[in-house]
């Protein structure tokens, strides 16, 4: 080996492609992230405004489904649609004063309502437990993870991966939001969205209240936002300040990039694209320390979002007649 | 007649009672409105805290509240002073209700945490009001700054002051680099606000996690005495948080004379003020682009070398610092430097002051609530003035 650049070579390890545990585990991820943006496509490509704070969501989904479960004993099922119920009440919390708003404050103001909601889980213990978070909210779901797993078996598959149920359950929830986001996007309701993203003073003079409209797809977000939270929730098997970083909604603004604006099958493709990308980097053997690694990861998506927004402000499979950012 | 107008009147809907009702607070007489502001502010204040418990502590209170409503109502219309009474307020509440010691040792954190935010509101103003670029990288500006004053200051073993002006230095030829390479282009093509926006955001990941390459992820200390003190007047300072003080405030009061005063700060605030109508009437816009961009980066070197001295350096240093510092700007009123050198001070001595309500972890919540206390009640600033919001 008297090649100088051998310390450099890349080694792939072909056998990391097939581990299945791994690969289930990343397509979670991807559906969790794909659920997330679906509510920002909405307000994003849809309706012209950008949130910044759709992590907020995705904290109050997950926390109120904690606590309700754990702390309270409500019932798991049940805890869901409430935990929906007070994600939309903070979207409309955070909507009222902030949607009247320009552009450039609602996205600082968004940013901000998500940071205070995260330094309230970390700091009110009483109700988050703090940086320790919350367990043990989960037993439902494992009763029916695990009898999806006995199905699973039965059809003939032996080494399910234990994660493969909520695999399964996380992208039937977001295929269905999507098919479902889309249908409503063909509405009238759908319809009048974009006339709002295109010229809102348009929309008002035909007697529209694209306040209201506004609002409503702010809601939609929380919803989608709070779904999120509820399969990173189960996925973690703990909820913990930490998971709320504003990097997430940062994270879900690059798969709705990669995807492509104004169409909900886009953050499929960039969601699957992204998760794909950064964790099978995983299998590409530098000689880096384990933090010089993880540090270029995010390096790589810094520059895709210079690079998507420099060149292609319609997202990389967005259409231009359709929505491009910058006008 | 008269009891078809009434009995139209009779069927208003809610939303048009509470419309009426918020019309009329709106139009309600300043002293009025002003009253019921601090009666509420110190109500509030009360509640969070304790009652008073003496006789001596309620005629205080009343002198307070009194003097304040009145000093309010005769500063009318002059938004920068009624900050300072509020202000002034809440100081003169908090000695009531606690003791001078604990009160200023809180209100000199708040001027080193006010110095280091208005230091980095000041630039990040100037490009947004210039360039309406709503720059996500400037935290990163600060914590390159910290980490170029770690590499001469520890790895080096120079004195902190040559880090100092190397951190100045070599952030503001950051600053530069990224206009050349990145921002005028951009402008070039007419990029929109969003995608401007984006690419900061992009910038700060590229920036921040360049710097975690580097220097990995530990908490990294520089070369300062930080349990040396200084006794003034009972009062135990640090020795570093007294030099930030006192560095920052001269640096704060060298700004914004220059703003006021040179020909260069009075272009920079032309252009803030109407770029077409500035580059209309013969200056030199990219020049003075230019300079704005070495001075709002090399400002935000010396704020994150200072916050990097008082606490301790890692690579989400400037990133945890940057929503306050865009609370400044906001307060402070977008493009207006000297808002953002006010707002920036103010709000680090009530995010201080703060601590004696809420645990110390939620201070920076506070700050984010009166901001978006601020965006709703007066999206201007404090000290801006009443443009399209």
């Amino acid at each position: 080996m008297s090649d100088p650049l051998s310390a450099f070579h890349l080694a792939v390890s072909f056998s990391a492609f097939t581990d299945i545990d791994f690969w289930t585990s990343v397509g979670i991820l991807a559906g969790t992230y794909a659920i997330f943006a679906t509510g920002l496509q909405m307000n994003v490509g849809f309706t012209g405004i950008f949130n910044f704070g759709q992590v907020g969501f995705m904290a109050i989904g997950a926390y109120s489904m904690a606590i309700l479960t754990a702390e309270h004993g409500v019932n798991f099922w049940l805890s869901l649609p409430i935990s929906i119920l007070i994600a939309i009440g903070f979207g409309l919390i955070i909507g009222l004063p902030s949607l009247r708003l320009r552009a450039d404050y609602f996205a600082i103001a968004t940013i901000a309502a998500a940071e205070a909601i995260r330094l309230v889980a970390l700091n009110a213990r009483d109700l988050t437990n703090g940086p320790q978070g919350i367990f043990g909210f989960d037993n439902s779901w494992n009763s029916v993870s695990d009898s999806i797993e006995e199905f699973i078996v039965d059809l003939g598959w032996t080494d399910v991966p234990s994660l493969f149920p909520l695999f399964l359950v996380t992208w039937v929830v977001a295929i269905v939001l999507i098919v479902g986001f889309s249908r409503i996007q063909r509405t009238p309701w759908g319809r009048v969205l974009r006339a709002i993203r295109e010229d809102e003073d348009a929309a008002r003079a035909l007697g529209k209240n694209a306040f209201s409209y506004k609002l409503q797809s702010l809601a939609f977000a929380a919803t989608t936002g709070a779904l999120a939270g509820f399969v990173l929730a189960l996925n973690l098997k703990f909820v913990v300040p930490d998971e709320f970083q504003p990097l997430v909604t940062f994270i879900g603004y690059v798969v709705l990039l990669l995807g492509g604006l104004a169409n909900y099958w886009g953050v499929v493709v960039g969601s699957v694209i992204l998760w794909t990308v950064l964790e099978g980097m995983r299998f590409v053997e530098l000689p880096l320390s384990e933090t010089k690694i993880a540090a270029l990861r995010f390096m790589i998506l810094g520059v895709v979002l210079i690079g998507l927004m420099a060149f292609r402000p319609q997202g990389a499979f967005g259409k231009r007649e359709e929505m491009v950012l910058g006008d | 007649m008269e009891a078809g107008t009434l009995g139209a009147g009779q069927e208003r809907s809610l939303g048009e009672r509470l419309a009426n009702l918020v019309n009329s607070v709106n139009d309600a007489p300043f002293g009025v409105k002003a009253a019921a502001g601090v009666l509420l502010l110190d109500l509030v204040l009360l509640l969070a805290d304790r009652f008073p418990d003496s006789a001596l502590e309620w005629v205080a209170l009343v002198a307070i509240v009194a003097i304040s409503i009145f000093a309010l109502t005769a500063l009318e219309r002059r938004p920068a002073l009624l900050a300072v009474v509020v202000l002034l307020n809440i100081l003169a509440m908090l000695l009531m209700l606690h003791d001078l010691q604990s009160v200023s040792q809180r209100g000199i954190n708040g001027l080193s945490l006010g110095a280091i935010y208005a230091l980095g509101a000041v630039g990040l103003t100037l490009v947004y009001g210039i360039l309406k670029l709503v720059n996500f990288a400037h935290g990163e500006f600060l914590t390159f700054g910290a980490y170029m004053a770690y590499l001469v200051n520890v790895t080096w073993g120079v004195p902190l002051i040559f880090g100092i002006l190397f951190a100045i230095a070599t952030t503001a030829l950051l600053g530069v680099a990224l206009e050349k390479l990145m921002w005028a282009p951009m402008r070039g093509r007419g990029a929109g606000m969003l995608q401007l926006v984006l690419m900061t955001i992009g910038l700060s990941f590229l920036l921040r996690y360049g710097i975690q390459f580097v220097w990995g992820t530990e908490l990294r200390q520089l070369d300062v005495n930080v349990t040396d003190t200084v006794n003034f007047l009972d009062l135990r300072i640090g020795r570093t948080q007294l030099i930030v003080v006192v560095v920052g405030f001269v640096t704060l009061v060298a700004t914004g004379l220059m703003l006021r005063m040179t020909l260069l700060g009075k272009r920079m605030r032309a252009l803030s003020d109407d770029l077409e109508l500035a580059e209309a009437s013969g200056i030199d816009t990219s020049r003075v682009i230019l300079w704005t961009w070495i001075f709002a980066a090399g400002l935000a070197g010396l704020a994150g070398v200072f916050a990097g001295a008082v606490t301790q350096l890692q690579p989400e240093l400037g990133f945890e610092l940057l929503l306050p510092i865009f609370a400044a700007v906001i307060l402070g009123g977008i493009g207006n430097p000297f808002g953002a050198l006010a707002a920036g001070v103010l709000l680090g001595i009530v995010i201080e002051w703060s601590t004696f309500f809420v645990t110390p972890g939620l201070k920076l919540a506070v700050g984010f609530v009166i901001l978006i206390i601020v965006l709703i009640i007066r999206p201007e600033g404090i000290l801006g003035r009443a443009r399209t919001v």
